[in-house]
């Protein structure tokens, strides 16, 4: 028996399994090590894996030795990989730089109870990354998500109640009718595997149930998403959550939402369902788009920088959700990359702000005003972060961003204005970033407030820096997520085109 | 008889309807839980339904009968499962208008919005 032949399994089964024990440790800071363990450890689980889907392909396992489509089939491709480097990487970023954070957001009694939930909520998420079976991704998404809204709700600040109760409800709607869905293909298809399912679908000759259970599929995750106009709880859960978990929800859990979208629309969907490809354009494109000009236009008008950043968010989603909906390889390249690409960007930045908040106290724009001077390396780092997300070449924004505008060329008779979308959608990115930058930068201080050198501590500086950094490495050398793009893009069409 | 014989096909669609309707309509956070979980019950049934066959047992194989009806028994253990999902959405959604009602000293939505507000 080799171990290595059972890195899906573990991928999930180390961080559930030392939830529990978080849970038993008594002191906080012990409670953080482990769980800061158990988070570098899956980092090194999903690098191990993705070495071994570029080396040899889709890694294939089977649960308990039952082979499909009696037993629950775990399968990583690319497009997995991609996602759980996401999830283990933003959750290792945002424990190792959070520490500080936390301590002051989270009771120290309960502190073992707040890292035991961190470590499900990134369980469910590999979960649902490394399944191939849609029942499975159900539960792993309502295990994530039930995490996730205690993680929110754990921090001292009362709106986040309010937040999260609004997420939970938004929520369990968006997974019930994803149940919905799936019920409609079970009674169909009478599988539950995703390549069984893609595979029986031909046979189906009443197609009116599944393409009302896309239908029902594509809402559900779209909530999930945050896919404009479904993005209601997003800006609020981000801005009142504890700062180390936004930077964890922010860089990952949307866009495992949207990992789902595409291995149904496209995986099972696209071409085995008849006028599936166009349904979806035409639902999500409009979508997209007016989430692109809208929310880049209402984050430019954010008082506090949380929100300016959760509304960017949203812009952002809006940016994969077109170019996967122009359900093209081009576009699918595109939405996979900027995944990547913005999770880097959207870490870093919710990382700064992160160390902003834990010298000055505060979120609000006016009361940060002066801050670059007094930070220099954090307001460094987050201009840096800030350019690859508005998409400056040399930047990893910028490869993403270069890939979304070829494929959307692409689409007869709608490139130029498309194009135009994306471009005024940057420029507003420019106008919301530079407000911020401009502030701390030249902006005078608050009336009575200090002007010493303030910085945070250096091994929290020195992991902006990495994040920061990162940003511009992918930029330059993108081959590690071009790689694991192409590879999805592969498996998402099926086949080799 | 087409309409009746999808009796319970139309009950899921009415308790769904009910219960998104609750959702959308009500400011107490209660009735919000409340209407969560009829909205997640309709769910269940429709799964319990399309299993179901007329006729049909239990998938047990007996010594002496043959040509058992069986009903197809993975629906209502995923069933099963999702409905441990719902009783934990609502524990969760309970705690938190808990923790609500603790720091607003109400559970309407619409007055905790305005205290947010006024704040």
């Amino acid at each position: 028996m080799n171990l290595a032949d059972h890195l899906p399994a573990l991928q999930v089964a180390v961080p559930l399994l030392t939830a529990p024990l978080v849970i038993l440790l008594r002191a906080g800071f012990l409670a953080w090590l482990t769980a800061l363990v158990a988070s570098l450890a899956s980092l090194g689980l999903a690098i191990l894996l993705t070495v071994a889907v570029l080396e040899t392909g889709t890694q294939e396992y089977y649960v308990g030795g039952w082979e499909p489509p009696y037993g629950i089939a775990l399968s990583v491709d690319g497009l997995s990989a991609l996602v759980l480097l996401l999830i283990t990487g933003a959750s290792s970023l945002a424990l190792a730089g959070g520490r500080q954070s936390l301590r002051l957001d989270i009771d120290n009694r309960r502190a073992p109870m707040f890292y035991g939930a961190w470590l499900i909520a990134m369980a469910g998420l590999c979960g649902i990354a490394v399944t191939g079976d849609a029942f499975n991704v159900f539960v792993f998404m309502e295990i994530s998500s039930l995490a996730t809204y205690i993680l929110i709700a754990a921090g001292r600040d009362r709106r986040a109640l309010s937040a999260v109760f609004k997420y939970l409800i938004i929520g369990t709607i968006g997974a019930t009718f994803y149940l919905i869905g799936v019920g409609f293909i079970y009674m169909m298809t009478g599988t539950l595997n995703f390549a069984d399912m893609a595979l029986r679908l031909d046979d189906v000759i009443e197609t009116r149930p599944v393409i009302i259970a896309a239908g029902f599929i594509t809402i559900g995750l779209a909530l999930k998403a945050a896919i404009f106009p479904l993005h209601i709880w997003l800006p609020r859960a981000y801005t009142y959550a504890p700062n180390a978990v936004t930077v964890f929800i922010a860089a990952c859990s949307t866009k495992v939402a949207i990992y789902v979208l595409l291995r149904f629309n496209f995986t099972v969907f696209h071409g085995n369902l008849l006028g599936h490809s166009d349904l979806f354009s035409v639902f999500i494109i409009p979508l997209a788009l007016s989430g692109i000009l809208l929310a880049s236009a209402i984050a430019i008008y954010q008082g506090n920088v949380k929100k300016m950043l959760a509304f960017s968010s949203v812009a952002q989603i809006g940016y994969i959700a077109l170019a996967a909906g122009l359900a093209s390889q081009a576009g699918l390249m595109a939405a996979l990359l900027h995944m990547f690409n913005h999770a880097l960007a959207k870490g870093t930045l919710f990382l700064c702000v992160l160390a902003f908040i834990l010298t000055s106290r505060s979120a609000i724009i006016t009361d940060l005003h002066g801050i670059g001077r007094r930070m220099p390396w954090t307001m460094a780092a987050f201009v840096l972060a800030g350019l690859s997300l508005i998409g400056v070449p040399g930047t990893a924004g910028f490869i993403s961003k270069w890939y979304l505008i070829v494929a959307v060329m692409e689409v007869p008779g709608w490139g130029v204005p498309l194009v135009m979308a994306i471009i005024a959608s940057s420029l507003m990115a420019v106008v919301y970033l530079w407000k911020f930058i401009e502030a701390a930068y030249y902006g005078e201080p608050p009336p009575g407030g200090d002007t010493a050198a303030l910085e945070v501590t250096l091994p929290l500086r020195a992991l902006i820096w990495v994040a920061a950094l990162s940003n511009v490495y992918f930029g330059l050398f993108p081959q590690l997520p071009l790689a694991l793009a192409q590879s999805g893009t592969g498996t998402l069409l099926g086949g080799l085109n | 008889m087409k309409l009746l014989g999808l009796f319970n096909y139309w009950v899921f669609a009415v308790l769904l309807m009910i219960g998104l309707f609750a959702l959308i309509s009500r400011q107490n956070l209660i009735k919000k839980i409340m209407a969560l979980a009829i909205f997640q019950s309709a769910v269940f049934l429709f799964f319990i339904t399309m299993s179901k066959i007329e006729n049909g047992t239990a998938p047990i194989i007996q010594a002496g009968v043959d040509n058992q009806i069986f009903s197809n028994p993975l629906p209502q253990v995923l069933i099963l499962t999702a409905i441990v999902v719902g009783i934990s959405t609502t524990a969760l959604g309970l705690a938190i208008a808990v923790r609500l009602y603790e720091e607003y000293g109400t559970i309407e939505d619409n007055e905790i919005l305005a205290l947010d507000r006024s704040a």
